[in-house]
Protein backbone atom coordinates (compact mmCIF):
# COMPACT_ATOMS: atom_id res chain seq x y z
CA UNK A 1 0.00 0.00 0.00
CA UNK A 2 2.52 2.17 1.16
CA UNK A 3 4.36 1.55 -1.91
CA UNK A 4 1.62 2.53 -4.61
CA UNK A 5 1.19 5.51 -3.03
CA UNK A 6 4.96 6.55 -2.87
CA UNK A 7 4.64 5.35 -7.03
CA UNK A 8 1.39 7.28 -7.43
CA UNK A 9 3.80 10.71 -5.73
CA UNK A 10 6.42 9.95 -8.12
CA UNK A 11 4.24 9.76 -11.41
CA UNK A 12 2.87 13.02 -9.85
CA UNK A 13 6.19 14.34 -9.34
CA UNK A 14 7.13 13.05 -13.25
CA UNK A 15 3.85 14.49 -14.60
CA UNK A 16 4.59 18.08 -12.88
CA UNK A 17 8.24 17.68 -14.26
CA UNK A 18 6.58 16.98 -17.89
CA UNK A 19 4.00 19.85 -17.30
CA UNK A 20 6.93 22.24 -16.47
CA UNK A 21 9.34 21.58 -19.04
CA UNK A 22 6.36 21.87 -21.62
CA UNK A 23 5.55 25.32 -20.43
CA UNK A 24 9.02 26.30 -20.40
CA UNK A 25 9.05 25.49 -23.93
CA UNK A 26 6.16 27.30 -24.81
CA UNK A 27 7.68 30.37 -23.42
CA UNK A 28 10.76 29.87 -24.62
CA UNK A 29 9.27 29.66 -28.27
CA UNK A 30 6.67 32.24 -27.79
CA UNK A 31 9.47 34.57 -26.49
CA UNK A 32 11.96 33.80 -29.51
CA UNK A 33 9.96 34.70 -33.07
CA UNK A 34 9.24 31.84 -35.16
CA UNK A 35 12.45 31.47 -37.36
CA UNK A 36 12.68 28.99 -39.88
CA UNK A 37 15.97 27.33 -39.67
CA UNK A 38 17.88 27.94 -43.07
CA UNK A 39 21.32 26.75 -43.43
CA UNK A 40 22.79 28.86 -45.85
CA UNK A 41 25.14 27.02 -48.29
CA UNK A 42 27.36 29.75 -49.02
CA UNK A 43 27.03 32.72 -46.24
CA UNK A 44 27.90 36.02 -47.91
CA UNK A 45 31.15 37.74 -46.46
CA UNK A 46 29.92 41.23 -47.70
CA UNK A 47 29.78 44.33 -44.99
CA UNK A 48 26.61 46.47 -46.42
CA UNK A 49 27.27 49.66 -46.31
CA UNK A 50 24.02 51.79 -45.28
CA UNK A 51 23.23 54.03 -47.69
CA UNK A 52 19.49 55.77 -46.55
CA UNK A 53 19.33 59.14 -47.53
CA UNK A 54 22.46 60.89 -45.58
CA UNK A 55 23.65 64.65 -45.42
CA UNK A 56 21.42 66.04 -47.61
CA UNK A 57 20.81 69.74 -47.09
CA UNK A 58 17.00 70.30 -46.77
CA UNK A 59 16.36 74.13 -46.75
CA UNK A 60 12.74 73.82 -45.87
CA UNK A 61 12.65 76.34 -43.06
CA UNK A 62 13.16 79.93 -43.35
CA UNK A 63 13.59 82.67 -40.73
CA UNK A 64 14.07 86.48 -41.34
CA UNK A 65 13.46 90.29 -40.21
CA UNK A 66 10.70 92.46 -41.89
CA UNK A 67 9.71 96.06 -41.35
CA UNK A 68 7.10 98.60 -42.96
CA UNK A 69 4.06 100.89 -41.82
CA UNK A 70 0.62 99.49 -40.03
CA UNK A 71 -2.37 101.54 -39.89
CA UNK A 72 -4.28 100.86 -36.43
CA UNK A 73 -7.48 102.38 -36.71
CA UNK A 74 -8.09 105.77 -35.15
CA UNK A 75 -4.54 105.48 -33.71
CA UNK A 76 -2.23 106.31 -36.99
CA UNK A 77 -0.01 105.07 -39.26
CA UNK A 78 3.26 103.98 -37.77
CA UNK A 79 6.52 102.06 -38.31
CA UNK A 80 6.07 98.19 -37.62
CA UNK A 81 8.35 95.75 -37.65
CA UNK A 82 8.89 91.96 -36.81
CA UNK A 83 10.92 88.74 -36.78
CA UNK A 84 9.02 85.62 -39.19
CA UNK A 85 9.47 82.24 -39.81
CA UNK A 86 8.20 79.37 -41.90
CA UNK A 87 8.32 75.94 -42.91
CA UNK A 88 7.58 74.73 -46.67
CA UNK A 89 5.53 71.80 -46.28
CA UNK A 90 5.67 70.65 -50.28
CA UNK A 91 6.45 73.40 -52.97
CA UNK A 92 2.40 74.60 -52.32
CA UNK A 93 2.06 75.08 -49.10
CA UNK A 94 3.51 76.44 -45.89
CA UNK A 95 3.20 77.21 -42.30
CA UNK A 96 4.17 80.45 -40.29
CA UNK A 97 4.71 82.17 -37.45
CA UNK A 98 5.76 85.69 -37.14
CA UNK A 99 5.72 88.46 -34.03
CA UNK A 100 5.24 92.08 -35.01
CA UNK A 101 5.09 95.54 -33.27
CA UNK A 102 4.30 99.02 -33.75
CA UNK A 103 3.91 102.08 -31.27
CA UNK A 104 0.87 103.66 -32.15
CA UNK A 105 0.51 107.76 -32.01
CA UNK A 106 -2.83 109.99 -30.58
CA UNK A 107 -6.00 109.37 -32.10
CA UNK A 108 -7.95 112.66 -33.64
CA UNK A 109 -9.95 112.81 -30.70
CA UNK A 110 -7.14 113.20 -27.95
CA UNK A 111 -4.98 115.85 -30.33
CA UNK A 112 -7.95 117.71 -30.68
CA UNK A 113 -9.47 117.67 -27.15
CA UNK A 114 -5.81 118.54 -25.88
CA UNK A 115 -6.31 117.16 -22.45
CA UNK A 116 -7.57 113.72 -22.46
CA UNK A 117 -6.25 110.46 -22.76
CA UNK A 118 -7.96 107.82 -23.84
CA UNK A 119 -4.73 104.84 -23.03
CA UNK A 120 -1.43 105.18 -21.77
CA UNK A 121 1.31 105.75 -23.28
CA UNK A 122 2.22 101.95 -22.43
CA UNK A 123 -0.91 100.37 -23.68
CA UNK A 124 -0.24 102.43 -26.76
CA UNK A 125 2.75 99.79 -27.95
CA UNK A 126 0.84 97.07 -30.35
CA UNK A 127 2.08 93.75 -30.24
CA UNK A 128 1.26 90.64 -32.05
CA UNK A 129 1.86 86.88 -33.07
CA UNK A 130 0.33 85.11 -35.60
CA UNK A 131 0.00 81.37 -36.66
CA UNK A 132 -0.61 81.09 -40.32
CA UNK A 133 -1.10 78.66 -43.35
CA UNK A 134 0.05 79.69 -46.89
CA UNK A 135 -0.25 78.98 -50.11
CA UNK A 136 1.83 79.69 -53.31
CA UNK A 137 -0.68 80.43 -55.27
CA UNK A 138 1.74 81.96 -58.56
CA UNK A 139 5.00 80.49 -58.82
CA UNK A 140 6.98 81.65 -61.33
CA UNK A 141 10.33 83.15 -62.88
CA UNK A 142 11.39 87.05 -63.70
CA UNK A 143 14.08 87.93 -65.85
CA UNK A 144 15.98 91.09 -65.58
CA UNK A 145 18.03 92.14 -68.55
CA UNK A 146 17.63 89.27 -70.03
CA UNK A 147 20.80 87.98 -68.45
CA UNK A 148 19.36 87.09 -64.88
CA UNK A 149 16.49 85.13 -63.76
CA UNK A 150 14.80 84.63 -60.29
CA UNK A 151 12.72 82.44 -58.94
CA UNK A 152 9.42 83.78 -57.27
CA UNK A 153 6.25 83.30 -56.00
CA UNK A 154 2.98 85.06 -55.21
CA UNK A 155 1.42 83.82 -51.97
CA UNK A 156 -1.66 84.40 -50.28
CA UNK A 157 -1.47 83.48 -46.43
CA UNK A 158 -4.05 83.14 -43.62
CA UNK A 159 -3.67 82.53 -39.78
CA UNK A 160 -5.09 83.57 -36.10
CA UNK A 161 -3.34 84.74 -33.14
CA UNK A 162 -3.21 87.71 -30.46
CA UNK A 163 -2.88 91.30 -30.66
CA UNK A 164 -1.90 92.65 -27.31
CA UNK A 165 -3.40 96.59 -27.83
CA UNK A 166 -4.91 99.15 -25.29
CA UNK A 167 -4.79 97.07 -22.32
CA UNK A 168 -5.86 93.77 -23.45
CA UNK A 169 -5.10 90.69 -25.62
CA UNK A 170 -7.69 90.48 -28.67
CA UNK A 171 -8.27 87.64 -31.03
CA UNK A 172 -6.90 88.51 -33.89
CA UNK A 173 -7.39 86.50 -37.58
CA UNK A 174 -5.10 88.16 -39.99
CA UNK A 175 -5.49 87.34 -43.99
CA UNK A 176 -3.33 88.70 -46.80
CA UNK A 177 -0.61 87.89 -49.81
CA UNK A 178 3.16 88.47 -50.48
CA UNK A 179 5.57 88.07 -53.04
CA UNK A 180 8.50 86.31 -52.35
CA UNK A 181 11.60 87.19 -55.10
CA UNK A 182 14.12 84.62 -54.22
CA UNK A 183 17.27 86.69 -54.65
CA UNK A 184 19.94 82.91 -54.17
CA UNK A 185 18.32 79.64 -53.55
CA UNK A 186 19.03 80.52 -49.58
CA UNK A 187 17.96 84.21 -49.49
CA UNK A 188 14.62 85.45 -50.47
CA UNK A 189 13.21 89.33 -50.59
CA UNK A 190 9.54 89.44 -49.29
CA UNK A 191 6.89 91.71 -49.94
CA UNK A 192 3.40 91.55 -47.81
CA UNK A 193 -0.07 93.06 -47.19
CA UNK A 194 -1.62 91.99 -44.52
CA UNK A 195 -5.21 92.87 -42.52
CA UNK A 196 -5.33 92.12 -38.80
CA UNK A 197 -8.64 92.09 -37.61
CA UNK A 198 -9.42 92.38 -34.32
CA UNK A 199 -12.30 94.08 -32.10
CA UNK A 200 -11.91 96.95 -30.36
CA UNK A 201 -14.33 98.17 -27.32
CA UNK A 202 -12.34 101.54 -26.56
CA UNK A 203 -15.12 103.52 -27.65
CA UNK A 204 -18.04 102.11 -25.54
CA UNK A 205 -19.31 99.99 -28.70
CA UNK A 206 -17.17 96.68 -29.71
CA UNK A 207 -16.50 97.21 -33.01
CA UNK A 208 -14.32 94.91 -35.39
CA UNK A 209 -11.36 96.72 -36.80
CA UNK A 210 -9.10 96.22 -39.79
CA UNK A 211 -5.44 97.14 -39.32
CA UNK A 212 -3.38 96.99 -42.13
CA UNK A 213 0.33 96.25 -42.34
CA UNK A 214 2.47 96.88 -45.82
CA UNK A 215 6.05 95.48 -44.94
CA UNK A 216 9.33 94.86 -46.91
CA UNK A 217 11.19 91.34 -45.34
CA UNK A 218 14.15 89.39 -46.11
CA UNK A 219 14.46 85.57 -45.33
CA UNK A 220 16.97 82.96 -45.22
CA UNK A 221 15.90 79.59 -46.16
CA UNK A 222 17.93 76.59 -44.02
CA UNK B 1 1.10 92.43 -20.88
CA UNK B 2 3.44 90.25 -18.30
CA UNK B 3 2.20 87.24 -20.55
CA UNK B 4 3.04 88.93 -23.45
CA UNK B 5 6.63 90.02 -22.44
CA UNK B 6 7.13 86.96 -21.36
CA UNK B 7 6.04 85.35 -24.40
CA UNK B 8 8.12 87.84 -26.93
CA UNK B 9 11.58 87.31 -24.37
CA UNK B 10 10.71 83.83 -24.71
CA UNK B 11 10.88 84.02 -28.44
CA UNK B 12 13.73 85.98 -28.78
CA UNK B 13 15.60 83.31 -26.89
CA UNK B 14 14.45 80.47 -29.49
CA UNK B 15 15.09 82.75 -32.52
CA UNK B 16 18.12 83.33 -31.26
CA UNK B 17 18.62 79.34 -30.63
CA UNK B 18 17.73 78.77 -33.98
CA UNK B 19 20.01 80.93 -35.84
CA UNK B 20 23.16 79.46 -33.59
CA UNK B 21 22.21 75.99 -34.68
CA UNK B 22 21.65 77.14 -38.16
CA UNK B 23 25.38 78.70 -38.35
CA UNK B 24 26.73 75.65 -36.42
CA UNK B 25 24.47 73.33 -38.86
CA UNK B 26 26.16 74.94 -41.60
CA UNK B 27 29.70 74.68 -40.55
CA UNK B 28 29.07 71.32 -40.57
CA UNK B 29 27.85 70.84 -43.67
CA UNK B 30 30.78 72.94 -45.30
CA UNK B 31 33.11 69.71 -43.99
CA UNK B 32 30.84 67.39 -45.62
CA UNK B 33 30.95 65.92 -49.11
CA UNK B 34 28.00 65.79 -51.28
CA UNK B 35 26.14 62.91 -52.17
CA UNK B 36 26.61 61.48 -55.61
CA UNK B 37 24.61 59.01 -57.52
CA UNK B 38 23.97 57.14 -60.96
CA UNK B 39 20.56 57.81 -62.94
CA UNK B 40 18.61 54.34 -63.48
CA UNK B 41 15.79 55.82 -64.80
CA UNK B 42 15.52 56.59 -68.27
CA UNK B 43 16.17 60.04 -67.75
CA UNK B 44 15.43 62.74 -65.13
CA UNK B 45 14.81 66.64 -66.23
CA UNK B 46 16.50 69.23 -64.60
CA UNK B 47 14.32 72.96 -63.98
CA UNK B 48 15.08 76.14 -63.61
CA UNK B 49 13.18 75.95 -59.65
CA UNK B 50 12.50 73.76 -57.07
CA UNK B 51 8.09 73.19 -58.65
CA UNK B 52 6.76 71.75 -61.37
CA UNK B 53 5.74 74.77 -63.18
CA UNK B 54 9.37 75.56 -63.58
CA UNK B 55 10.84 74.61 -67.25
CA UNK B 56 13.10 71.82 -68.14
CA UNK B 57 16.14 72.94 -69.77
CA UNK B 58 18.07 69.94 -69.40
CA UNK B 59 17.31 66.12 -69.53
CA UNK B 60 20.46 64.14 -68.14
CA UNK B 61 20.36 59.99 -69.64
CA UNK B 62 20.17 56.81 -67.85
CA UNK B 63 24.23 55.71 -66.25
CA UNK B 64 25.02 59.28 -66.00
CA UNK B 65 26.26 60.80 -62.65
CA UNK B 66 24.81 63.65 -60.80
CA UNK B 67 25.84 65.15 -57.40
CA UNK B 68 22.88 65.98 -55.19
CA UNK B 69 23.63 69.88 -53.77
CA UNK B 70 20.82 70.16 -51.63
CA UNK B 71 16.94 69.67 -51.01
CA UNK B 72 13.62 72.08 -50.71
CA UNK B 73 10.55 69.86 -50.06
CA UNK B 74 10.21 67.43 -52.65
CA UNK B 75 12.96 68.78 -54.83
CA UNK B 76 16.65 67.80 -55.35
CA UNK B 77 19.61 70.78 -56.66
CA UNK B 78 21.61 68.39 -58.68
CA UNK B 79 24.84 69.09 -60.42
CA UNK B 80 26.03 67.58 -63.76
CA UNK B 81 29.21 66.27 -64.67
CA UNK B 82 29.45 69.48 -66.46
CA UNK B 83 28.59 72.01 -64.08
CA UNK B 84 24.86 72.53 -64.73
CA UNK B 85 22.81 73.07 -61.28
CA UNK B 86 19.07 72.56 -61.35
CA UNK B 87 16.29 70.97 -60.02
CA UNK B 88 14.94 67.66 -60.08
CA UNK B 89 11.60 65.94 -58.18
CA UNK B 90 12.26 63.12 -55.54
CA UNK B 91 9.78 60.52 -57.87
CA UNK B 92 12.85 60.78 -60.54
CA UNK B 93 15.86 60.19 -58.49
CA UNK B 94 13.93 57.16 -56.40
CA UNK B 95 15.13 54.70 -58.68
CA UNK B 96 18.92 56.32 -58.75
CA UNK B 97 21.96 54.08 -57.87
CA UNK B 98 24.76 54.64 -55.32
CA UNK B 99 27.93 54.91 -57.36
CA UNK B 100 28.52 51.08 -56.83
CA UNK B 101 25.71 50.12 -57.86
CA UNK B 102 23.10 49.70 -54.70
CA UNK B 103 20.24 50.91 -55.20
CA UNK B 104 19.54 53.92 -52.64
CA UNK B 105 16.89 55.16 -50.65
CA UNK B 106 15.36 58.75 -50.85
CA UNK B 107 12.77 57.62 -48.42
CA UNK B 108 9.59 59.90 -48.05
CA UNK B 109 8.32 60.00 -44.99
CA UNK B 110 4.79 57.81 -44.68
CA UNK B 111 2.64 56.34 -42.59
CA UNK B 112 4.53 53.95 -41.20
CA UNK B 113 7.33 56.60 -39.58
CA UNK B 114 3.81 58.16 -38.13
CA UNK B 115 2.71 54.91 -36.72
CA UNK B 116 6.34 55.03 -34.57
CA UNK B 117 6.58 58.49 -34.00
CA UNK B 118 8.39 60.28 -30.10
CA UNK B 119 8.02 63.59 -31.04
CA UNK B 120 5.15 65.62 -31.59
CA UNK B 121 4.74 69.80 -31.83
CA UNK B 122 1.80 71.22 -32.98
CA UNK B 123 -0.54 74.16 -32.69
CA UNK B 124 -4.34 74.40 -32.76
CA UNK B 125 -7.13 77.13 -32.66
CA UNK B 126 -10.56 76.41 -31.53
CA UNK B 127 -13.19 77.48 -28.39
CA UNK B 128 -12.49 77.28 -24.76
CA UNK B 129 -16.07 77.88 -22.83
CA UNK B 130 -16.92 80.45 -25.22
CA UNK B 131 -13.54 82.26 -25.63
CA UNK B 132 -11.57 82.18 -29.00
CA UNK B 133 -8.46 80.08 -27.99
CA UNK B 134 -4.81 79.43 -29.51
CA UNK B 135 -3.18 76.40 -28.33
CA UNK B 136 0.79 75.12 -28.89
CA UNK B 137 1.93 71.90 -27.45
CA UNK B 138 4.84 69.26 -27.67
CA UNK B 139 4.47 65.67 -26.63
CA UNK B 140 6.34 62.57 -26.30
CA UNK B 141 5.36 59.27 -27.26
CA UNK B 142 7.92 57.33 -24.20
CA UNK B 143 5.53 54.42 -24.87
CA UNK B 144 3.90 52.48 -27.74
CA UNK B 145 0.88 54.02 -26.42
CA UNK B 146 1.40 56.01 -23.95
CA UNK B 147 2.39 60.03 -24.89
CA UNK B 148 3.41 63.06 -22.36
CA UNK B 149 2.35 66.64 -23.66
CA UNK B 150 2.84 70.02 -22.49
CA UNK B 151 1.03 73.08 -23.49
CA UNK B 152 0.17 76.63 -23.38
CA UNK B 153 -3.37 78.33 -23.74
CA UNK B 154 -4.28 81.86 -24.56
CA UNK B 155 -8.24 82.33 -24.87
CA UNK B 156 -9.48 85.36 -25.76
CA UNK B 157 -13.14 86.33 -24.74
CA UNK B 158 -15.22 89.36 -24.70
CA UNK B 159 -15.39 89.62 -20.74
CA UNK B 160 -11.56 88.65 -19.99
CA UNK B 161 -8.40 86.60 -21.60
CA UNK B 162 -6.87 83.64 -20.14
CA UNK B 163 -3.79 82.12 -20.06
CA UNK B 164 -3.27 78.19 -19.38
CA UNK B 165 -0.21 75.99 -19.03
CA UNK B 166 -1.41 72.33 -19.21
CA UNK B 167 0.38 68.94 -18.35
CA UNK B 168 -1.01 66.13 -19.81
CA UNK B 169 -1.54 62.17 -20.21
CA UNK B 170 -2.42 60.49 -23.11
CA UNK B 171 -3.26 57.14 -24.32
CA UNK B 172 -3.12 55.95 -27.63
CA UNK B 173 -4.76 52.46 -27.97
CA UNK B 174 -4.90 52.08 -31.65
CA UNK B 175 -1.65 53.28 -33.41
CA UNK B 176 -1.69 50.94 -36.23
CA UNK B 177 -4.78 52.94 -37.91
CA UNK B 178 -3.83 56.49 -39.91
CA UNK B 179 -6.97 57.69 -37.91
CA UNK B 180 -5.86 57.14 -34.19
CA UNK B 181 -8.16 57.89 -31.58
CA UNK B 182 -6.48 59.03 -28.19
CA UNK B 183 -7.93 59.81 -24.61
CA UNK B 184 -6.41 62.03 -22.45
CA UNK B 185 -5.92 63.56 -19.06
CA UNK B 186 -4.64 66.74 -17.87
CA UNK B 187 -4.06 69.23 -15.21
CA UNK B 188 -2.46 72.54 -14.84
CA UNK B 189 -2.97 76.27 -14.35
CA UNK B 190 -5.06 78.59 -16.10
CA UNK B 191 -4.46 83.02 -15.13
CA UNK B 192 -7.62 84.73 -16.10
CA UNK B 193 -7.32 88.80 -16.97
CA UNK B 194 -10.55 90.44 -16.42
CA UNK B 195 -10.74 93.17 -20.01
CA UNK B 196 -9.68 96.13 -18.44
CA UNK B 197 -12.73 98.27 -19.79
CA UNK B 198 -14.54 96.26 -17.12
CA UNK B 199 -14.66 97.92 -13.70
CA UNK B 200 -13.81 96.20 -10.44
CA UNK B 201 -11.88 93.03 -11.27
CA UNK B 202 -9.29 91.07 -10.08
CA UNK B 203 -6.80 89.00 -11.87
CA UNK B 204 -7.14 85.26 -10.34
CA UNK B 205 -4.77 82.12 -10.57
CA UNK B 206 -6.90 78.68 -10.36
CA UNK B 207 -5.73 74.78 -10.68
CA UNK B 208 -7.86 72.99 -12.95
CA UNK B 209 -8.32 69.25 -13.81
CA UNK B 210 -9.20 68.01 -17.35
CA UNK B 211 -10.31 64.94 -19.46
CA UNK B 212 -10.43 64.83 -23.18
CA UNK B 213 -11.09 62.48 -25.93
CA UNK B 214 -9.36 63.21 -29.83
CA UNK B 215 -8.65 61.72 -32.98
CA UNK B 216 -5.08 62.31 -34.84
CA UNK B 217 -4.83 61.61 -38.41
CA UNK B 218 -1.82 61.35 -40.87
CA UNK B 219 -1.92 63.66 -44.02
CA UNK B 220 1.25 63.80 -45.62
CA UNK B 221 5.14 63.90 -45.40
CA UNK B 222 5.30 64.86 -41.31
CA UNK B 223 2.09 66.40 -40.83
CA UNK B 224 -0.61 65.32 -38.64
CA UNK B 225 -4.58 66.96 -38.26
CA UNK B 226 -5.68 66.59 -34.77
CA UNK B 227 -8.97 67.05 -33.22
CA UNK B 228 -9.39 67.31 -29.76
CA UNK B 229 -12.26 67.74 -26.99
CA UNK B 230 -11.96 68.50 -23.49
CA UNK B 231 -13.89 69.13 -20.41
CA UNK B 232 -11.94 71.14 -17.85
CA UNK B 233 -12.96 71.41 -13.58
CA UNK B 234 -11.79 74.63 -12.82
CA UNK B 235 -11.12 75.11 -8.97
CA UNK B 236 -12.53 78.20 -8.48
CA UNK B 237 -14.22 77.54 -5.26
CA UNK B 238 -13.51 79.78 -2.17
CA UNK B 239 -15.17 78.34 -0.03
CA UNK B 240 -17.93 74.99 0.62
CA UNK B 241 -21.11 76.40 -0.90
CA UNK B 242 -19.28 77.67 -4.09
CA UNK B 243 -19.40 75.54 -7.21
CA UNK B 244 -16.04 74.86 -9.51
CA UNK B 245 -16.69 76.45 -12.86
CA UNK B 246 -16.65 74.23 -15.91
CA UNK B 247 -15.25 74.82 -19.14
CA UNK B 248 -15.71 72.77 -22.00
CA UNK B 249 -12.72 73.27 -24.99
CA UNK B 250 -12.76 71.76 -28.39
CA UNK B 251 -10.08 72.10 -30.45
CA UNK B 252 -8.37 71.64 -34.32
CA UNK B 253 -5.23 72.08 -35.29
CA UNK B 254 -1.89 70.64 -37.10
CA UNK B 255 1.37 68.98 -35.98
CA UNK B 256 4.41 67.63 -36.97
CA UNK B 257 6.63 64.85 -35.91
CA UNK B 258 9.65 63.80 -35.65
Amino acid sequence: MEGRVRHISLSGAALLLVCSNVLLTTAALAAEPMTIDTEQVIKPQVKRTNVSEPRIDAEDFEVGVFGGMMSVEDFGVNPVFGIRTAYHISEDFFVEAAVGQSKTTKTSYERLSGAAELITSDERLLRYYNLSVGYNLLPGEVFIKGKYAFNTALYIIGGIGSTHFAGNDRFTLSIGSGYRFLATDWLAIHGDLRDLIFDMDLFGKNQITNNIEMSLGATVFF
Amino acid sequence: MVETGFIFRNMRIAVLLLISQYLLSGLAYGAEQYRVVKIADPFIELRTGAGRGYPVFLVVERGETITLLKRKTDWFKVRTKENQEGWVDLKQLQQTLSPTGEKTQFAGIALSDFQRYRWQIGVSGGDYGGAREINLYAGHRFAAHLSAELGITQALGSYSSSLAAKASLLAHPFTQWRVSPFFAIGTGVVSTHPRTTLVQTQDRTDQFASVGIGVQTYIARRFVFRLEYNDHIVFSATNAHDTNEEIYEWKAGFAIFL
